[in-house]
């Protein structure tokens, strides 16, 4: 070959070679789970009788969608889901925006909203759990001292939805609130000196610049924390304190990925926990764009 | 330019070869020790740390490795192991609500032979026999029943703390049970309730009862069964007599329970002596063992097995059967209140004149071992761990006062039925 023909090559070869191990990988730990998971799906196939299956088609979502704890579990889901996202992604945004000004020791500041996320899952949960108790929780040692009687948190079903949101809200806002402040530095500086000459308030400045500039912003963790609330599966079932895939005494707190754990490593339902792993994969997939044409049009009327 | 780079590829192949080198004679120095370490995988306190050291004492190429999970979590990752081929320990304990499930995969497990089955109480021996003869688990201990409670409380309550009068205050069965919790309650201390939670209660009252949640034949009774309704109906009137602290066993809130002193009685068999021992550890010599309600009845109770999956199967066998032999269960007893499951024992003077310090000498030699003298064995099935999972959860809706006993009861039963197999 010639040299140019090579170097011609090189520059259309190479972009590929350089994003092909990441799809490798996705090719390994993505693709292939996620099509012979739907496989599994249309089986009959009992996790202790070891490759025993036998082929049932769509039997195991007809299950599925006549099953109410799938719909129970699914409605905790989304009411965790919106609990959580909608005031984390609002106080990460505020966050942001504070961290953005000229803060003293701002570099440990912004270090520090990360620090939840970086704990562990299972740490912060107990820790919460704790503070959570019924009889000699942190929570309702406060909310005695104004007066208000203790509450059952788990026993009840806003209450422990609540809890959970909590501790989901606690470990991600401040890892939302780093991305929109990195977002936010793009954001030339002259539009703020403009909007302050012509006399805009703090708050005027942060609606009508701010905002809209963050758009792709916001989507982007809007649709990312979308994907990982209707996931959730460690929280509530640690939140239970016994390690049971129920999510308490009425399954008042059991997410869709829990009925997924507790059918499939419970039950050993392996066809059936893949089917609902699939229809999960749908709902979220839908949720995904729904929260997408959304949220662009809310920035779209800031605008 | 180039000089450095040279330089740089010779140092990274360097340091290559060093590590190559490394990993060489780490390898080398396996092989040659043949040294052996056994994974023991268990849930809650088994208590054989002494046994390990004194074990590995005798066989210096032998390490024992213990990994212990809650329960549930145990016997689920135990479950998944086996089906995936992968992953279990060389020794694998087993509780009475599992052992079903897995001796209906007996195959998966190595076959410990017959030769010790004379020694084992039969029921025990019997529970975990596949149906084609193959021994699948040594029994540890049985549970036993008991009644473990704080005399400090009773005093202050005005009921008698002797363990003799205690015993005899519900002596004719439950429902005295309940009267004296009504007693109990009416000039309890602040704070305190007779008892830690319906589950656990649940599982003592039921534990008495001919048949349980199956028949012989494997098939689920619960919805049929009268006896586990009547279970049902004595321990909601316990709650509904405002008896229960609403704690679940083995949770957080509950081990908390103990050490803040939240409930005055609770059902005992052998194995819970532990627990309040690790649990309650200000309140020593205040807690006492009475008699349980009703005479004999078990609960609990568990089994080490050898998953055929492991990489040394055959030392397994051979800590397994030292684990579970007569003197080391007679030893586990005094050390960690265990009840063996090899009947033998009983009558030897120190397993039947044992007294506990912790329970006020109480002697728990002879009230464990006449209660399982008496205890008439009942058959477990596959899913008796869930099942009982199932109905503590039934229980804890009418505490939490969610639904009413019989919405609960109902509820239950349709939940049962989800089980599958």
């Amino acid at each position: 070959m010639t040299l140019p023909a090579l170097s011609r090559l090189d520059t259309k070869g190479s972009p590929y070679l350089y994003v092909l191990p990441f799809f490798l990988l996705f090719g390994a730990f993505g693709l292939f789970p996620l099509i012979y998971t739907g496989y599994v799906s249309f089986n009959d196939w009992n996790l202790l009788d070891a490759g025993e299956h036998t082929w049932v088609g769509l039997a195991n979502y007809r299950e599925l969608l006549h099953d109410p704890y799938f719909w129970n579990a699914l409605g905790n889901t989304l009411s965790i889901w919106l609990l959580s996202t909608v005031p984390q992604l609002l106080a990460a945004l505020w966050i942001a925006h504070l961290l953005n000004h000229r803060l003293r020791a701002r570099t440990s500041l912004r270090m520090g909203v990360l620090l939840p996320n970086i704990t562990s899952i299972v740490a912060v949960t107990i820790v919460f759990t704790q503070m959570f108790g019924r009889d000699f929780g942190m929570i309702n040692w406060l909310l005695g001292l104004i007066g208000v009687g203790p509450v059952d948190w788990q026993a009840n079903t806003w209450s422990s939805h609540l809890a959970i949101s909590v501790i989901v809200a606690w470990r991600w806002t401040g890892y939302n609130a780093l991305i929109y402040l990195a977002s936010m530095q793009a954001i030339p500086h002259d539009l703020y000196e403009a909007a302050e000459l012509d006399g805009a308030s703090s708050g005027q400045q942060f609606r009508r610049i701010t905002v809209p500039q963050l758009r792709p912003t916001i989507i982007f963790t809007a649709v990312i924390s979308t994907i990982g609330g209707l996931q959730i599966m460690a929280e509530p079932l640690l939140f239970a304190g016994t390690s049971t895939p129920t999510g308490g005494s009425d399954r008042q707190f059991q997410t869709a990925a829990l009925f997924m754990y507790e059918q499939g490593f419970r039950e050993f339902r392996f066809g059936y926990a893949s089917a609902i792993a699939w229809t999960l994969c749908l709902v979220i997939a839908v949720f995904a764009v729904a929260n997408y044409l959304l949220t662009r049009r809310i920035a779209d009327d800031e605008e | 330019m180039r000089l450095s780079r040279t330089a740089r590829v010779l140092a990274a192949a360097t340091a290559a070869a060093v590590m190559l080198t490394a990993c060489g004679s780490g390898g080398g120095a396996g092989s040659d020790g043949g040294d052996i370490t056994l994974n023991v995988n268990l849930f809650g306190n088994f208590g054989y740390q002494e046994l390990y050291k004194e074990y590995s004492q005798a066989h210096p190429t032998i390490k024992i490795a213990e990994h212990t999970a809650a329960y549930n979590d145990h016997h689920r990752d135990l479950a998944t192991h086996l089906a995936t081929g992968t992953g279990a320990g060389d020794i694998e304990g087993v509780d009475t609500g599992f052992i079903a499930q897995m001796r209906a995969v007996g195959k998966q497990f190595t076959d410990l032979g017959t030769d010790r089955a004379s020694q084992y109480l039969p029921w025990k021996w019997q529970a975990s026999l596949t149906k084609d003869g193959r021994q699948i688990g040594y029994g540890t201990d049985v549970g036993g029943l008991a009644i473990c409670y704080r005399r400090d409380l009773f005093e202050q309550a005005g009921l008698p703390a002797d363990r003799d009068a205690v015993s005899a205050l519900w002596a004719s069965g439950w429902d005295k049970y309940i009267a004296a919790g009504k007693q109990y309650t009416a000039k309890a201390p602040k704070g305190t309730a007779f008892f830690d939670g319906g589950g656990a209660l649940y599982n003592a009252v039921i534990g008495q009862a001919p048949e349980g949640f199956y028949a012989a034949d494997d098939s689920i009774v619960v919805g049929t069964n009268p006896e586990v309704r009547k279970a049902w109906d004595l321990v909601v009137q316990a709650i509904q007599s405002n008896l229960s602290a609403k704690l679940i066993e083995s949770s957080p809130e509950w081990n908390n329970g103990f050490a803040k002193g939240q409930f005055a009685t609770i059902a005992c068999p052998a194995w819970m002596m532990t627990k309040i021992k690790d649990q309650a550890k200000a309140y020593a010599g205040k807690w006492d063992v009475a008699a349980v309600p009703g005479g004999g009845g078990n609960w609990g109770g568990s089994y080490l097995t050898v998953p055929k999956q492991g990489k040394h199967v055959d030392e397994a066998k051979k800590l397994a059967a030292w684990l579970t032999a007569p003197e080391q269960q007679a030893r586990i007893f005094t050390s960690k209140g265990l009840l063996p499951s090899i009947p033998a024992l009983y009558d030897k003077p120190e397993i039947a004149q044992f007294k506990d310090p912790f329970f006020n000498n109480a002697p728990v030699g002879t009230i464990f071992t006449t209660a399982a003298k008496q205890l008439k064995p009942q058959y477990q099935g596959p899913r008796t761990g869930d099942i009982q999972t199932t109905i503590r959860d039934g229980l804890v809706r009418v505490e939490q006062g969610k639904q009413t006993s019989e919405q609960s009861w109902q509820q239950t039963v349709s939940d049962v039925g989800r089980l599958k197999k």
